[in-house]
């Protein structure tokens, strides 16, 4: 998902937080409610209990026994974010990683994402924005242990040294570790300057971690938010209107009531919750409630009926997001006329774990257990609900099962908050995988429109391109011109050099609720944007891909990756019998990525088979931490082999991508490799790594060192 | 009247009405949440248990079915992740959200216990059930593979014997202390 539209504002309170930050009270934030919240709740902690335990600021707490809590403030569904977060955080922290444990933290200003101005996890943000702050986090109370260290022996603090875990006194030879000053260190005010590590000390980032959470996954003790149980809670599931804007007009619950351990029926927001003793009792209710709904405004809208919506905005002109030489005119002047239509539709979000949420509400106190991408809004709609104060929300975010930007929204949480607040109890709802396709908050369907023209050689000379769509930014605000940036998205970065251009946007609200999805407006304006080039080439008579580096001679990167792809690929060579290729080179989120594909056609069977995939991607961002490792060697071991070393990198530094000394451990371990094929592949990546080559070199070198297998292709694609 | 089977080893006596789906009596009322709902129609695989010995979609499993058999979740699998499956899964990090991993080292297990060196499209037709929205089928069939050949270390993988590459540097990658 993506939710920077109000990073204008945002990043002005972060600016302001950061000159706290920079006093030292940002890191030094004392959280007594946290504290309490977490003594209330041991059920989420991934840490075994510890007594003793010294909080040193919102991240790192460590307790007697030498462990180390680092409190991870973003939410991981599967992107190993607290795996990566602890990394950056220890590394600083000098501690000892067999001693982390770490506990997902709750909901507090201090962990706001300064990208959203809240606390919550998406749009790639989570390890750009920890970076610094958990490495001052980790100095800080590294500083805070060694002065405790060096009051204790009455030494000064310059002639020690922090080291894997422990404090260390050179000239007298004296050793103790984190656990046993840790008292102490709670009472060390927080340093004003933190200095960081110069990045080639990182021991931990850049290297090749375990994830923290694999054990508990393999044995069913990962605590999913459909998973939180508490003391004499009920289950609950909730009937919803099958219409967007529907409501309910009434309805009779005695024949669920009837059924032994049905408990409560009550009517909520979101309509009619069944409440049992278990959540199969609570489905059986749930299918013997009789509810008449009053279906609201869109009680005859149908997909035909949105699809012609779509197609009369089209047709109007829209609010103009790019304008470039004077198309309108130039249209007219052009050898040959092209238009297409390309529509998409709604897209579920389909996480693996259906939406949950239990919430236990009292007078005094409402806690949620969820499993969130966007704690803030979880507890400011809990708090909503209830008339409590947000300090009073406890939100306890578990794993996620999936999150793709489904879990930014919050209608789950007021689900349970509302039927517990009815209940008097504490209370799990839980959706049916038909609630969660058809009550979701979708990837917005799209219909793009374009003309291009054509000079009599076959060369593009004017794109106009429409798109009409529901707006997502147009939930959280009024938009200014009824425009939403986020809907044209990558139409309105067309990198083809082509003098007349023009990209507009016509709004149109369908009545379905639309929401973030990944890669938000890129997952259909990419495609769109792609297709219609193909067939300007057909019109023009060109080659699709000689047209596109022709049109991208002004930009480089596009140009880069899409000519990576094509070598790689052959592209110019005549595909094996019965089979066709197809490319495509997109820019999204700072990553720019070209494809080559090439499949057969079952008419018989009315299928596509994919045979292979060359990707070529340029991820480079100065502005990245690098979570990004993970993600390229899926790439890698995806397109070069299935028997290159599984790597498990979570985070590097700033500029790992960029030339430099080749890492002597990369070089090393990657050596370790067992086959002759893989230890190729281990040169080119320590090549690369070493400035020798680059990117587009290495995949060179990888796609010599192993070919496709096209059955490994298949299967990687599944 | 109460149903009697065998959990994990265990007796247990059911006093549940018996048409509700073992998932439900498994999570809610024993509060083994370790096997997941998906879908409740066995279409994901991700409440996959053993019902002697064979996987099986415990989301569409009434409880009174079970009834003098011997019924195996990820909880019972091992005490302490020694299972040929867990360990390779842990050495290959196979999980990324890990919801489906309950379901998807189920099935994995039971392919494992009727063929010990399955190849790859042996494993792609067993697994074929459990849906992963993170796309860790890669992993899952590397991770199969390992489990094959940690579980018969004096047997030759199926990828040996047919004469193909050496599988999984991986472990020893790992064995040789790289990572963590």
């Amino acid at each position: 998902m993506n939710g920077c539209e109000s990073q204008h504002i945002n990043r002005r309170s972060f600016l302001k937080r950061g000159t706290l930050g920079a006093t030292g009270l940002l890191i030094g934030f004392y959280l007594p409610e946290l504290r309490q919240a977490h003594a209330a709740d041991s059920v989420r902690s991934n840490s075994a209990a510890s007594g003793g335990r010294v909080t040193l600021n919102a991240w790192i707490h460590v307790s007697a026994d030498d462990t180390v809590t680092i409190f991870i403030d973003k939410s991981e569904m599967g992107q190993s974010v607290l795996t990566g977060l602890a990394m950056i955080a220890a590394d600083e922290l000098e501690c000892d990683w067999q001693k982390v444990r770490t506990e997902f933290a709750p909901a507090d200003k201090v962990y706001f994402n300064p990208q959203f101005g809240a606390q919550g996890t998406g749009a790639s943000t989570a390890t750009r924005t920890s970076w610094e702050p958990l490495r001052k986090a980790g100095a800080a109370a590294r500083m805070m242990l060694l002065r405790a260290a060096a009051q204790k022996w009455g030494v000064e603090p310059s002639e020690c040294r922090a080291e894997k875990g422990a404090i260390l006194h050179a000239p007298t030879g004296r050793r103790t570790s984190y656990g046993s000053v840790s008292q102490a260190a709670g009472k060390i005010p927080v340093p004003q300057e933190i200095p960081l590590k110069d990045p080639r000390d990182f021991r931990i980032i850049g290297k090749p971690t375990r994830r923290l959470d694999t054990p508990d996954k393999v044995n069913g003790r990962a605590e999913f938010g459909i998973d939180v149980r508490r003391e004499n809670m009920l289950y609950a599931v909730v009937a919803r209107c099958p219409v967007f804007g529907g409501k309910v007009a009434s309805f009779d619950a005695s024949k669920a009531k009837a059924i032994p351990g049905v408990k409560h029926v009550a009517q909520i927001s979101s309509g009619v919750a069944v409440v049992a003793d278990n959540s199969w009792t609570a489905m059986e209710g749930r299918r013997a409630l009789d509810v008449k709904w009053d279906e609201g405004p869109n009680a005859a809208a149908t997909s035909e009926t949105i699809r012609k919506l779509f197609a009369e905005r089209a047709s109007r002109p829209g609010h103009i997001a790019r304008k470039d030489g004077d198309p309108e005119a130039q249209i007219e002047h052009a050898a040959r006329k092209i238009e297409a239509v390309y529509e998409v539709p709604f897209l579920a979000h389909a996480t693996m774990e259906p939406q949950n949420c239990t919430a236990d509400v009292t007078a005094q106190r409402c806690d949620v257990w969820a499993p969130t991408q966007n704690q803030t809004n979880a507890q400011k709609t809990a708090a909503d609900i209830t008339g409590l104060d947000p300090s009073k929300v406890f939100v306890h975010t578990t794993f996620l099962g999936g999150g793709f930007g489904r879990r930014f929204e919050s209608d789950y949480v007021a689900d349970a908050v509302e039927v517990s607040k009815a209940a008097g109890k504490p209370v799990k709802v839980t959706w049916s995988r038909e609630d969660d396709i058809q009550h979701d908050f979708y990837r917005t369907a799209s219909y793009a429109k374009f003309t291009a023209g054509l000079d009599a050689d076959g060369w593009p000379t004017v794109w106009m391109n429409r798109i009409a769509c529901p707006s997502i930014m147009g939930r959280f605000g009024p938009l200014k011109d009824n425009f939403d940036a986020r809907s044209v998205e990558i139409c309105d970065a067309v990198p083809y050099a082509i003098p007349n251009i023009l990209v507009d946007y016509q709004l149109a609200e369908a009545g379905i609720p639309v929401g973030f999805w990944r890669s938000v407006g890129a997952s259909q304006n990419g495609f769109f944007l792609e297709s219609f080039i193909d067939e300007l080439a057909a019109e023009g008579n060109k080659d699709p891909y000689e047209l596109r580096r022709h049109l991208l001679r002004n930009a480089p990167r596009h140009l880069r990756v899409l000519e990576t792809a094509a070598e790689k690929a052959g592209w110019g060579t005549p595909p094996p019998a019965g089979r066709f290729r197809g490319l495509a080179v997109v820019s999204s989120y700072f990553g720019y990525v070209a494809h080559v594909i090439e499949i057969s056609v079952d008419r018989s069977k009315r299928s596509l088979n994919v045979h292979r995939v060359v990707c070529a991607l340029d991820s480079r961002s100065p502005s990245t931490a690098g979570a990004c490792s993970r993600a390229i060697f899926m790439i890698i071991r995806c397109c070069a082999s299935r028997t290159c070393p599984s790597w498990t990198c979570t985070s590097f530094p700033a500029n790992w991508h960029q030339p430099g000394p080749a890492n002597s451990r990369c070089r090393r371990s990657l050596r370790r490799c067992a086959t002759r094929s893989s230890r190729r592949r281990a040169d080119a990546f320590a090549a690369c790594r070493s400035g020798q080559k680059t990117w587009p070199d290495l995949f060179s070198r990888l796609r010599q060192a192993m070919p496709l297998a096209p059955k490994t292709l298949r299967n990687g694609v599944r | 009247m109460p149903i009697e089977f065998t959990l994990n080893g265990k007796p247990q006596r059911v006093n549940v009405a018996p048409n509700m789906p073992l998932l439900w009596f498994l999570r809610d009322t024993l509060g083994m949440t370790g096997t997941k709902f998906g879908c409740g129609m066995a279409l994901c695989g991700a409440c996959t248990v053993h019902i002697n010995g064979e996987a099986v979609r415990s989301c569409v499993t009434p409880v009174s079915s079970v009834a003098g058999k011997q019924v195996v979740t990820i909880e019972g699998l091992s005490e302490d992740r020694s299972h040929p499956v867990q360990r390779a899964w842990i050495e290959l990090d196979v999980p990324q959200c890990g919801y489906c991993q309950s379901g998807q080292i189920m099935s994995a297990a039971a392919l494992l216990a009727k063929n010990p060196h399955p190849s790859d499209a042996e494993i792609d037709d067993a697994m074929r059930g459990n849906i992963c929205r993170c796309g860790t089928y890669h992993r899952i069939r590397l991770a199969i593979q390992r489990a094959a050949r940690l579980k018969y270390p004096q047997a030759k993988s199926a990828k040996a014997r047919a004469g193909g590459a050496e599988l999984l540097p991986t472990a020893q990658f790992a064995a040789q202390g790289g990572g963590k």
